[in-house]
């Protein structure tokens, strides 16, 4: 079992970034479930999702003890940090968050400025793929080159590909491959 | 058929335009508003109709004008607006007439929030509209479940000339689950001898009112007791997860279940003989999972998402008051597993 919560502000593409990540799982053949939580606002509340892959059923839909937590705030880090596994991987968008923060020291913190990658690449709502690239390259759970394919995969069956999502989605693994 | 991956929300829409449903009527409220969204465009697809309505007891009403005439009809809501549903129940049973509503579950009475809650279940296996009358309640625990038991809710429906209450959550219905969906079926408007319709040479006018009136008072009693038997010993539906030799049980259903079969694998790791049993009926309620059950059996826990634990009443019931039964809910916040086994320690150490 794979237990992955996304969190950050609503409008950040949190959300998404769950999803795609379900669609990838499901074209290999997995059981997945995906539950959303968010408040009564389309953007700036809090938005999150616990996304549970598995080979067979899926018990309970919550994350308990996620082995990534992927975040884009540092609201987010507060809520889910404890939860994560030992040895878990915790992505950070230092664009948001201060640079003297401290962690737990059992866990990988990957720290990576994703609204800045982004907003350099003119792809502002792509900071969910900077981080997509990043996770995929830091956790061992997934393979960098299928998630970029999966990231593809997924707009593309939205008919909306945007050749900066890969752009993306490379400068966010680059980004975590030099934290390695 | 490849999986698809979609929201408890629009596998219970789509599972029903499937099994030949070409009416909806409803208002929207969260967490179920995306079954009115989706099916907004997809019954023009299909060329059936979909009305967001006035209010929802305009919702309630054309669905029993839709249903009266054969139509294979739906209408969906929560919390609030399930309350406002009550009198027209009251007048599908009373008329005998097949019929599918579901209640997305939401939190608390009065307005509540609209997060994920269960404190629905008391009005829904009761009744909450007036008169003696029953419905068939469908609780899924998953978004294929969901899919699979909206696709037969019709053929109960009208089985039984009864409306039946799909009972889910906010969780079960606003999340995505990988789910395979039912074959697409065609319904016959015509095919009921007492469906209304405009009256054919030789023939009576049919019509739809309180069944009473067509049976006589001292028929339909017996008609009625005859019928709710009926149901309670043919529709009883439940999953045992572990149960041959558990010595607590969980008992719940909905998104709560989903928990404590995590809180099942979690015990057994360390030994400790729990198991669930699920009710996937709420109404009738699974009497004889229990009657099933082993004598190691040394207590019951309710696990529900509200604060006074409705369904505790059932589960003594069904037992036969032979077991202690505890409950744990959470209101607001999701049930946590751990809690549950928390719980289930100092049960074993009491019993």
């Amino acid at each position: 079992m794979i237990e992955v919560i996304c969190s950050g502000f609503g409008g950040q593409g949190v959300l998404v970034a769950g999803m795609i990540l379900a669609d990838a799982a499901i074209e290999e053949g997995k059981e997945v479930s995906w539950y959303p939580s968010y408040g009564f606002e389309m953007r700036g509340g809090a938005a999150n999702c616990d996304v549970k892959i598995n080979d067979g059923e899926i018990p309970s839909p919550y994350c308990l003890e996620p082995d990534v937590v992927y975040t884009l705030n540092e609201q987010a880090i507060d809520t889910y940090e404890s939860r994560l596994k030992p040895g878990g991987v915790l992505l950070v968008n230092s664009t948001l968050v201060p640079e003297g923060r401290t962690y737990r020291d059992d866990i990988v913190v990957i720290k990576v400025p994703a609204t800045e990658i982004a907003t350099e690449l003119k792809n502002e709502r792509g900071t969910n793929i900077v981080m997509l690239g990043a996770m995929a390259c830091a956790s061992p759970l997934y393979d960098e080159e299928k998630m970029r394919a999966a990231v593809e995969h997924y707009f593309a069956k939205k008919g909306k590909n945007n050749p900066k999502n890969a752009m993306c989605f490379d400068r966010g693994a680059d980004a975590a491959r030099s934290q390695l | 058929m490849a999986k698809e991956l979609i929201k408890g929300n629009e596998a219970l829409a789509e599972s029903c335009l499937r099994a030949g449903c070409r009416f909806f009527s409803g208002y929207p409220i969260t967490p179920q508003s995306d079954i009115l969204e989706y099916l907004c465009w997809r019954m023009d697809e299909l060329g059936g109709s979909c009305v967001q309505t006035e209010s929802e007891l305009a919702g309630i009403n054309m669905l029993f004008g839709a249903a009266s005439a054969g139509a294979r009809a739906l209408t969906t809501t929560s919390g609030p607006g399930f309350s406002l549903k009550q009198e027209g129940i009251s007048y599908l049973c009373a008329s005998d007439v097949p019929a599918v509503i579901a209640n997305v579950q939401r939190i608390g009475a009065g307005l509540g929030d609209i997060f994920v809650g269960q404190g629905d279940y008391w009005q829904i296996t009761r009744g909450g509209g007036h008169g003696d009358y029953r419905t068939l309640v469908l609780a899924p625990a998953s978004v294929q479940e969901t899919a699979d038991l909206a696709y037969i809710s019709f053929d109960l429906a009208e089985k039984y000339r009864h409306p039946v209450i799909i009972a889910t959550d906010g969780t079960i219905g606003e999340m995505m689950e990988s789910v395979e969906l039912p074959p697409m079926k065609e319904h016959d408007i015509d095919k009921f001898d007492w469906a209304i319709r405009p009256r054919q040479e030789g023939e009576k006018q049919r019509v739809i009112w309180n069944r009473f009136w067509d049976l006589g008072n001292d028929e339909y009693p017996i008609y009625l007791v005859n019928k709710y038997k009926e149901m309670e010993e043919n529709e009883q539906r439940w999953e045992c997860v572990q149960t041959e030799d558990a010595e607590i049980v969980l008992v719940a259903y909905g998104i709560s279940s989903r928990v404590c079969k995590s809180a099942v694998i979690r015990a057994r790791k360390e030994g400790i003989k729990l198991g669930l049993l699920r009710p996937i009926t709420l109404w009738p309620f699974p009497k004889k999972a229990f009657e099933a059950l082993g004598p190691q059996v040394k207590a019951f826990l309710d696990v529900e998402m509200n604060i006074l634990g409705q369904m505790q009443d059932d589960i003594i019931l069904a037992d036969g008051n032979r077991h202690p039964v505890e409950f744990y809910g959470e209101y607001w916040h999701t049930i946590d597993e751990n809690k549950i086994l928390a719980k289930v320690k100092e049960m074993l150490e009491k019993y």
